[in-house]
């Protein structure tokens, strides 16, 4: 039989923030198509808990805290290349224009791309990225779609890092390395509820989206593992909008 | 909780100081909105170093118990 362009089969995938939410989602799926996991996040005993939850077997949890260079490197140092790289790890941040202080706005986009970008471009030199090879970096709407008060820092921290894959994939071409992003839309995840936005609140808000809810951890998921397999082997420097119809209203 | 209703007026373009009190209801402010109820969490953290959440923000109605609020959490 033919395999699906969608099939993950032994490939071997470097999840960042595997530890919770959509990178966790993201872990298993691909691990139910087939790939080989590296998982890294912060947290050893969560990502121990996405490990046991994986399908398949041949992978691997190595912890770092992706802000530390020395974590880094004891992280790019222990990998063998790899065919995907989805860059998820990140954090919220909500904070008014006139609260935004230059150490805020350093936090967030240390977390949410300069960071990011930091590993991507080590691995890249130390040669740990295949060719070909998919690259898929989590975004946001919240960064250049929708524009909700006090969610500034975070939302351009995002546009930054939904902006410099679009580079990326056009220098990394030649390699055949193709970069996407995908924009998601409010996704149920413990990200959403650590906030200043109480529970009800957002039941109000996912009222207003056209499929009247949320999405959920694996639905981004899903249009990652697209991105990641060779069913999308001409689609490189998108960014692919997963918002429960919300950006047509 | 003078200083705190400072910090609180501060937030606002034109709110005096001394119109306020313990006693105030907040959210019956003309100029609250949910940037001055994302303010006030900032400045919580900001001056106080207390991080406040949404139940929080919920569960006071006055400017008494957001101080109480803070005063706990530190
Ligand atoms: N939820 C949404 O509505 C939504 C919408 C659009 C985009 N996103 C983006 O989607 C991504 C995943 O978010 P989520 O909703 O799944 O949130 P989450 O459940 O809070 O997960 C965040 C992940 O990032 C990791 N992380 C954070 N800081 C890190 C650091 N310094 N070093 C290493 N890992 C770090 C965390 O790992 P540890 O805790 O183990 O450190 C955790 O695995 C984020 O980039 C977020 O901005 C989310």
């Amino acid at each position: 039989m033919m395999q699906s362009p969608f099939s993950l089969t032994d490939k071997t995938i470097l999840v960042t923030g595997a530890s919770s939410g959509i990178g966790r989602a993201t872990a298993i799926e691909c691990s139910r198509l087939g790939a080989h996991l590296v998982l890294t996040g912060r947290n050893v005993g969560r990502l121990e808990e996405t490990l046991s939850m994986l399908a398949g077997d041949g992978h691997v949890v190595i912890a770092a805290d992706l802000t530390v260079e020395e974590d880094i490197d004891a992280l790019v140092e222990a990998l063998q290349p790899v065919d995907g790289l989805v860059l998820c790890s990140g954090m919220g941040m909500m904070t008014p224009v006139q609260f935004s202080t230059r150490k805020k706005l350093m936090e967030v986009f240390d977390t949410n791309f300069l960071y990011p970008v930091e590993l991507m471009r080590r691995m890249l030199k130390k040669k740990k990225v295949a060719s070909p090879a998919s690259i898929v970096a989590v975004a946001s709407m919240g960064g250049t779609h929708f524009f909700t008060v006090g969610n500034g820092a975070y939302g351009a921290s995002k546009a930054a890092l939904d902006s410099f894959m679009k580079f990326a994939a056009r220098e990394l071409a030649s390699k055949s390395i193709r970069v996407n992003t995908v924009l998601p839309a409010m996704i149920d995840t413990p990200l959403i509820h650590r906030g200043a936005v109480s529970d009800e609140d957002h039941a109000a808000d996912a009222l207003t989206y056209p499929l009247r809810r949320y999405g959920r951890p694996e639905e981004v998921a899903y249009a990652i593992i697209y991105l990641l397999s060779d069913a999308s082997a001409w689609t490189t420097g998108s960014s692919l909008i997963i918002d429960g119809g919300k950006s047509l209203v | 909780m003078t200083e705190f209703i400072e910090k609180f007026a501060e937030i606002f373009d034109d709110v005096d100081p001394s119109s306020l009190s313990a006693d105030t209801k907040f959210r019956d402010l003309d100029d609250w909105d949910s940037i001055a109820g994302l303010s006030v969490i900032a400045m919580a953290d900001e001056e106080y170093g207390v991080t406040l959440n949404a139940d929080d923000m919920r569960s006071s109605q006055t400017l008494g118990d957001l101080y109480a609020k803070i005063q706990s959490k530190k």
